[in-house]
């Protein structure tokens, strides 16, 4: 049993070898498909990046210009409407006399007519040199209050002109204090003195319409909020920003905020007031059409990744499984080849053998054969029958050996093949018949299976029917050592254009896979009766003929064999 | 028919050949045995035999090589090829060089001596044909009939 255990090693070996090779496949597949997607999504990305960057530049630069724009604007405006309220009272210093302001109800004409035209105005006050309001005009009781220890009184009467913070005062609702100064009558210095409401103002800077969390206020130099705001605190309470450096114009800085929204920040000093004008625009929300390409970039990507990714599996799938049917087909002719040798081999070796003992064989032969000669001439001896006997036993079992000889050089020798055309439904049939006796005999049925239509095959008569012989036989033999009911079924199809199988399958015990690959060798038989030479004769016939021989077999089932022939004879 | 011809046992295997003429000596058949290739030609140099009994695979001048010189020389005598280590190729190569006939040891007696009754018959009517062309004056014919054998 040395044999089968090295057969079964082997086949161990065959195993971890497959399993080897699935993973290298594996593996080559993971590189190829690794490699393709690499190659063919860098560039994607990239492209995906560059874009994403430059249109984010892009875009923040579109931004920052729209917000350089309207804080240029904006100031300009409020500018305007600072200067327009402050030209007026200059103008009404300069229409009217010291004496007509000084009279409250002549200041009152004038009040109504600067409400009417500019509107926002809350009330006008006169005040002289020293600093007391001569004349009122507004909501509340003001006349007579003295205004000549306030520090806005000081610096109106030293620049001319003056622009309070916005604060509540007692008239509790936020307004703001424009201021004059000029003199008048015999050289007698005094201040005009407005006051608007600051809604006037909040609406010069909400007409920008900006979009929240964007918005738009103002503060003073101190940093306390003269417009409401959203984000940034209460009115009239520090802003929650920085005040920004002193510029003659306007600027627009890049900032994050503290919770890292990334904000264009526009500011500008306003000529001649205390107010900062300040545009926070949020980058995101102004950002929306940027927010859209980016999400559909992101699409696009993904799904061309998805799709690049997919078909590279499909593909370098299928080409990998290509590669290894190749290879399996490769490894297969090569398992071929060797098979191949491995017959011609033995062939030779089996003739050699024959051959040498046939000499020997022959010198056995002539000295037993003249025994027997003068066995057969010499006249009667004690035991000459006996003698008779023993020499024809040796010549008997001379006889037996060159069968032997002679069959083993039948494996390997070339008999002439004499081809012609055969039916190959009535050479089944024929051994079919010569079978059945025995067949009858042994409890076993002969089954027939014919494709419609079967070409002529171009063949050795006599030698198809010796191989079929050799098959069935063996089948034959296979289920009379088992119990169940036997079948041998010969099946007959074409295969392909130029080819016929003839597949003759039995139920019987089958064959050890460690048996199985060994069973076309001479001398191989696991039966205790039989040469094992049937299967390597027919194998060498079947070669012969043009055709393959195919075994196929489970152990319980049964076994099948498959004969493949050239419908145009010997290829 | 007269069975007494001349017959040369050519084989290296002594005990094989000593053995089969004395076997054929019990068949009336007288033999001479020579164990080389050589001697063979030697042989047929002083003594030409009816029937030739040639093995193929001897030491020195083998079977094909006696063969070829034996029908160039004497296409008369007749060769019956006894070999143990013959295959298809030699046949075909023995037959075409004009062998009687190819049999494969070992060889039943009763087999050889048939054989060798029918290579002496052959012999005789080929030099009887022979004969009567050279009587008739037409000895190309006579020596074409003697050559082709």
């Amino acid at each position: 049993m040395a044999g089968g255990s090295g057969a079964k090693y082997i086949m161990g070996a065959q195993d971890s070898r497959q399993s080897e090779q699935k993973s290298r496949y594996r593996k080559l597949w993971f590189w190829v498909m690794a490699v393709t997607v690499l190659v063919a999504v860098t560039p994607l990305v990239i492209l995906t990046f560059v874009n994403y960057f430059q249109y984010q530049r892009a875009l923040k630069h579109e931004v920052s210009n729209r917000v350089n724009r309207m804080t240029s604007l904006t100031k300009r405006s409020i500018e305007f409407f600072l200067e327009e309220r402050r030209s007026a009272l200059i103008f009404i210093t300069k229409e009217r006399t010291y004496d007509e302001l000084s009279d409250p109800q002549k200041l009152g004409v004038v009040y109504h007519n600067l409400k009417e035209i500019l509107g926002g105005i809350v009330d006008l006050g006169f005040i002289d040199a020293e600093g007391k309001q001569l004349a009122y005009i507004g909501p509340y009781d003001l006349e007579g209050k003295d205004y000549s220890e306030q520090d806005w009184f000081h610096e109106v009467k030293l620049r001319g002109h003056y622009v309070s913070d916005v604060f509540m005062g007692y008239r509790d609702f936020p307004h703001f204090v424009i201021a004059v100064s000029a003199v008048g009558k015999g050289g007698k210095t005094y201040v005009l003195r407005c006051t608007i409401d600051s809604n006037t103002l909040e609406q010069q800077i909400m007409s920008l319409n900006l979009e929240p969390p964007s918005e738009v206020f103002i503060i003073n130099r101190n940093g306390t909020l003269q417009t409401p705001s959203v984000s940034y605190g209460k009115l009239l309470e520090k802003a929650e920003i920085e005040v920004p450096s002193y510029s003659d114009t306007w600027e627009v800085t890049d900032t994050y905020d503290e919770k890292g929204h990334h904000l264009i920040k526009g500011y500008a000093y306003i000529d001649q007031s205390p107010f900062i004008l300040l545009i926070i625009k949020h980058l995101p929300s102004s950002m929306e059409s940027w927010f859209a390409l980016r999400k559909s970039l992101w699409a696009i990507l993904i799904v061309s990744t998805v799709v690049i990714v997919l078909i590279t599996m499909g593909s370098s799938y299928y080409m990998v499984s290509r590669i290894r049917v190749a290879d399996r087909q490769r490894a297969q002719v090569l398992h071929n080849v060797e098979y191949t040798n491995k017959m011609a081999s033995i062939g030779r070796l089996s003739a050699g053998v024959a051959h040498e003992i046939n000499n020997p064989l022959a010198i056995i032969n002539e000295k037993a054969g003249m025994m027997k000669d003068l066995l057969s001439l010499s006249d009667d001896f004690p035991k000459k029958q006996k003698s008779m006997d023993l020499v024809n036993s040796i010549l008997a079992s001379v006889e037996r050996c060159v069968r032997i000889t002679q069959r083993l050089l039948g494996f390997a020798k070339h008999i002439d093949v004499r081809v012609e055309k055969i039916d190959l439904d009535q050479l089944v049939n024929e051994v079919i018949n010569f079978l059945e006796h025995e067949a009858r005999y042994k409890n076993i049925e002969l089954q027939m299976e014919m494709e419609d239509n079967l070409p002529a095959v171009t063949s050795d008569r006599g030698q198809l029917q010796q191989v079929l012989l050799n098959i069935v036989n063996n089948s034959l033999n296979a289920l009379a050592e088992t119990d169940k009911e036997g079948t041998v079924k010969i099946s007959i199809r074409s295969k392909g254009k130029d080819k016929v199988a003839i597949t003759i399958t039995d139920n019987g015990p089958g064959i050890a896979p460690e048996h199985l690959k060994h069973i076309f060798e001479p001398f191989y038989t696991t039966r205790n009766q039989g040469t094992g030479l049937g299967l390597s004769i027919t194998y060498g016939i079947v070669n012969k003929l043009g055709g393959d021989i195919d075994v196929d077999s489970t152990p319980g089932k049964g076994t099948s064999f498959t004969v493949t022939l050239p419908i145009g004879g010997t290829a | 028919m007269a069975d007494d011809f001349k017959v040369l046992l050519v084989d290296d295997e002594e005990e094989f050949v000593k053995a089969l003429a004395e076997r054929l000596k019990m068949r009336d058949l007288q033999s001479d045995l020579v164990y080389d290739g050589e001697q063979a030609l030697d042989f047929v140099e002083k003594k030409e035999p009816d029937v030739m009994v040639l093995d193929l695979k001897m030491p020195g001048i083998d079977g094909i090589e006696v063969l070829k010189q034996v029908k160039k020389a004497y296409p008369g005598i007749q060769v019956i090829i006894l070999t143990g280590h013959g295959t298809e190729k030699d046949e075909e190569r023995a037959r075409g060089l004009g062998a009687f006939d190819y049999l494969e040891k070992p060889v039943n007696i009763d087999t050889l001596v048939d054989r060798m009754k029918k290579a002496y018959r052959r012999r005789l009517e080929d030099s009887a044909v022979a004969a009567t062309y050279a009587e008739a004056g037409d000895y190309k014919t006579a020596k074409k009939i003697m050559d082709e054998e």
